[in-house]
C-alpha cells in the first residue's frame, strides 16, 4: 500500500497500510516513541482503502479491512482516518486475538499490582483510567484487558486513550496541549480525540501486572460500593470478553481463576473526582 | 501471491522470508484461510521467535474449530437420530472427523451434511425441532434454494449461532453436471458414532466439483490444498486411482478432475495419475493467476481475471435464460 506505518503496543505488532497519507501522518505524530513489531513481524494487518477506486479522491471515504473485517462496517471520511486506524486495530484484537483472553475493560498499575476496570460505553473507565494514569498509577491501557491464560497475568496494550464527549474538556484541563490527537467532530460516537500515554505508560509497556482488583464503575449515581460475587463478575465478564467463546477450554479456566482468587466491586460514582477518592480508598482495602 | 503456496507444497522456502515477508504470508494466509493449515505444515520448520508465536496461536485456534466443529456435528447427529437415515458430513467436519491430513489446521465454518432427497423434509423438521432456525426470510431466496438448489436454505441454530447446511447432492440442481447423489450416499462409510463421510473417491470428486463446477473460485487455493491433501493420503491406497477414474465418469466431473490434478500438480507438487491429468488446457493458467490473485497486504488483485471466474460461475450455474431471470430479480430487489 503506498503509505504505512507499523507499531508495537504491548504485546502486539501491528501493520497500517493506508491509500492517504494524512492517517498515516497522524499515526506517526501520536505513537511517536512506540517500537516496531517484534522482529519486524507484525501481528496484524490493517488496510485503510476506498471502497471503490474514486472514493480515493472524490468525497474520499476510508473503509477499514485487514486480516480481520467486518462484512457491514460503515466507511469513515478522511478527515477520520485516525480514528479508522484505531478502530482497524480494535477490530483485529477483537475478532483475531488468541494468544489472550480480551476484556474489554480499561487497566491501570501501582506497586506491581492491576486494577481491572470494565463496564459500558459511557460508564467512565477510560477516563478513569486516563486520570488514574497521571495521578501516580501507570495507565496499562483503555480498551482491551490481556489476560494471559498461562500466567494469569494482564498484560499492557495502551493505545491511545480515545476520549468522548465531556471527557475531552475534563482531561485538556489537566494534561499539556502536545499530547492530544485533532478534536474529530461528528464521528459515530460523537465528538472523540485521542490522547497519547505519557511516558510512564510507554517505558513500563512490557511490563505484566498481577490483578489484585476488579472494579465495575457506573457514572451519575450517588457515591456507592457494593460487592461484587465470583459468578456474577464470571459473567460480566464474558459478556465484556471479545474471544471468550473463540478461545475455548483456556479462556474458562482464566476467568475461572480471575474470579476466585481476586475480589469485585460495583461502584456508582457522581463525579470523576468521587470516582478517584472510592478507587483509593476499596485499593487500600484489597491490598490491605 | 506465490509465496503462500510454494510454503505450503516446501516449508523450506520460507528460509529466505525476511519480516516483512512472514508478515505478508500471514496476511495473505489469512485473506485464503489458510492460516492454520500453515501453521500446521511450518510446525517443524525454523523461524523467528515473533512468526513462531502467531503460528502457535493459529494452531490452538484451529484446535478449537476442530472441537467446536465436532460438537456441531454430534449436535445434528442427536437430532436427526430418531430418523434412521444416512447423515453424511462434507468437507471440513468430514476430514475432522475422520482425522484426516487434510483436517490438520483447516478452517471450519458452517457445518455442511448431505441427507437422501426424499428425506429432507423430514430433517428439516427435526433440526428446527431441535433449535435451528431460518437464516433468510426473503420468500424470493427461500423459494430459490428449494426449487434450484442442492441443499435447503442456510439454517442457524438460535442458541450456539452456529450455521448448518443440509445437502442432498452436491451441485445446484441448474448445474450442467449431476452427479449421482444416490451412489455417494450409498457408497458412504460409517464412523463409529454412526455418522458418515463419503467414500475416498467421492470426497476427492466432492471437492472437485465445489471447486470448478459451482462457485468463483474464491477460496480456490485452500479448497485445491485440500485435494492435495487428501490426493497423497488416498492415493497410496491400492487401485485408489483406477476407482477415481471411473467414479468421475459416473458422476460426470472427468474433465473437472483432471483439471483439479493439474493444478494441485503445479501448485503442490501433488503426486497424480499422469494419465488421469490429461495434457495442460489452454485455460489452465487463467486457473493459476485466479487462484494466486492475492497480494502481501491480503488484498484481492487481477480483478478483471476475478469478474470473469464471477460471471463464470453464475454462467455453470444456471440456463442463459434462468440466469437473466435471476439476475433482474436481484437488482430489482437491491435498488
Amino acid at each position: 500500500m503506498r503509505y504505512r506505518f507499523d507499531v508495537r503496543i504491548g504485546p502486539v505488532g501491528f501493520r497500517v497500510g493506508s491509500a492517504w497519507r494524512q492517517p498515516i501522518a497522524a499515526l506517526r505524530d501520536l505513537y511517536a516513541g512506540y517500537p516496531e513489531p517484534d522482529g519486524g513481524i507484525a501481528d496484524f494487518t490493517v488496510r485503510l482503502e476506498p471502497e471503490r477506486p474514486w472514493r480515493r479522491y472524490l468525497r474520499p471515504s476510508v473503509a477499514i479491512h485487514g486480516d480481520f473485517t467486518l462484512p457491514d462496517a460503515a466507511p469513515l471520511p478522511l478527515a477520520q482516518g485516525l480514528l479508522a486506524a484505531e478502530m482497524g486495530m480494535n477490530l483485529q484484537m477483537a475478532l483475531g486475538q488468541r494468544r489472550y483472553l480480551l476484556l474489554h475493560a480499561s487497566v491501570v498499575e501501582r506497586d506491581g499490582w492491576a486494577l481491572l476496570m470494565t463496564g459500558h460505553s459511557g460508564a467512565g473507565k477510560s477516563t478513569l483510567a486516563a486520570l488514574l494514569g497521571e495521578r501516580g498509577w501507570r495507565f496499562m491501557g483503555d480498551e482491551f484487558a490481556l489476560l494471559d491464560p498461562g500466567t494469569g497475568l494482564l498484560h499492557a496494550f495502551p493505545r491511545l486513550v480515545s476520549l468522548k464527549n465531556a471527557a475531552i474538556d475534563a482531561m485538556t484541563a489537566e494534561i499539556a496541549a502536545d499530547r492530544f490527537g485533532p478534536l474529530l467532530m461528528g464521528t459515530p460516537k460523537g465528538a472523540i480525540r485521542h490522547l497519547r500515554p505519557n511516558a510512564a505508560a510507554l517505558s513500563a509497556m512490557d511490563a505484566p501486572a498481577r490483578p489484585a482488583l476488579i472494579l465495575f464503575p457506573r457514572y451519575g449515581f450517588a457515591a456507592a460500593a457494593r460487592p461484587v460475587g465470583a459468578s456474577e463478575a464470571f459473567v460480566r465478564l464474558t459478556q465484556a470478553s471479545t474471544n471468550y467463546v473463540a478461545m475455548g477450554e483456556p479462556a474458562f479456566d482464566a476467568l475461572s481463576v480471575l474470579v476466585r482468587d481476586v475480589p469485585g466491586r460495583a461502584i456508582d460514582y457522581p463525579d470523576t473526582e468521587g470516582a478517584v477518592a472510592l478507587v483509593e480508598r476499596l485499593w487500600t482495602e484489597a491490598l490491605a | 501471491m506465490r509465496a503462500l503456496a510454494d510454503a505450503m507444497r516446501e516449508p523450506a522456502t520460507t528460509a529466505t522470508l525476511d519480516a516483512e515477508g512472514w508478515t505478508s504470508l500471514f496476511a495473505a494466509a489469512r485473506a485464503e484461510q489458510m492460516i492454520g493449515s500453515l501453521a500446521f505444515r511450518l510446525e517443524a520448520q525454523p523461524m523467528p521467535a515473533a512468526a513462531a508465536r502467531i503460528l502457535a496461536d493459529a494452531r490452538a485456534s484451529a484446535e478449537q474449530w476442530r472441537r467446536s466443529a465436532l460438537w456441531e456435528a454430534e449436535m445434528a447427529r442427536r437430532a436427526l437420530a430418531q430418523l434412521d437415515l444416512p447423515v453424511v458430513l462434507m468437507k471440513g467436519t468430514a476430514y475432522a472427523a475422520a482425522g484426516m491430513d487434510a483436517g490438520a489446521g483447516r478452517s471450519i465454518g458452517d457445518l455442511d451434511i448431505m441427507v437422501p432427497r426424499e428425506a429432507l423434509k423430514a430433517a428439516e423438521t427435526a433440526l428446527i425441532a431441535a433449535g435451528w432456525e431460518w437464516v433468510k426470510p426473503d420468500p424470493y431466496d427461500d423459494a430459490y434454494y428449494r426449487d434450484h438448489m442442492h441443499e435447503l436454505p442456510p439454517l442457524i441454530h438460535r442458541e450456539r449461532d452456529r450455521m448448518i447446511d443440509v445437502h442432498h447432492t452436491t451441485l445446484p440442481l441448474t448445474a450442467r453436471i449431476t452427479p449421482d447423489a444416490a451412489a455417494m450416499l450409498a457408497d458412504s462409510v460409517v464412523l463409529e458414532d454412526g455418522l458418515r463421510i463419503m467414500a475416498p473417491e467421492d470426497m476427492v470428486l466432492h471437492g472437485v466439483a465445489h471447486l470448478f463446477a459451482d462457485g468463483d473460485l474464491a477460496g480456490g487455493l485452500r479448497n485445491l490444498w485440500d485435494q492435495d491433501r487428501l490426493l497423497r493420503e488416498l492415493g497410496v491406497v491400492a487401485g485408489f486411482w483406477d476407482r477415481l477414474r471411473a467414479r468421475a465418469r459416473l458422476h460426470g466431473l472427468e474433465w473437472h478432475l483432471a483439471l483439479a490434478l493439474r493444478l494441485t500438480r503445479h501448485l503442490y507438487a501433488t503426486p497424480v495419475d499422469p494419465a488421469l491429468a490429461g495434457r495442460a488446457g489452454l485455460f489452465d493458467r487463467w486457473f493459476v493467476r485466479r487462484l494466486l490473485a492475492r497480494d502481501g497486504w491480503g488484498r484481492q488483485t487481477r480483478k478483471f481475471t476475478q469478474l470473469a471466474f464471477y460471471i463464470r460461475s453464475h454462467w455453470l450455474r444456471m440456463p442463459p435464460a434462468m440466469l437473466a431471470r435471476h439476475l433482474w430479480t436481484k437488482w430489482r430487489k437491491a435498488t
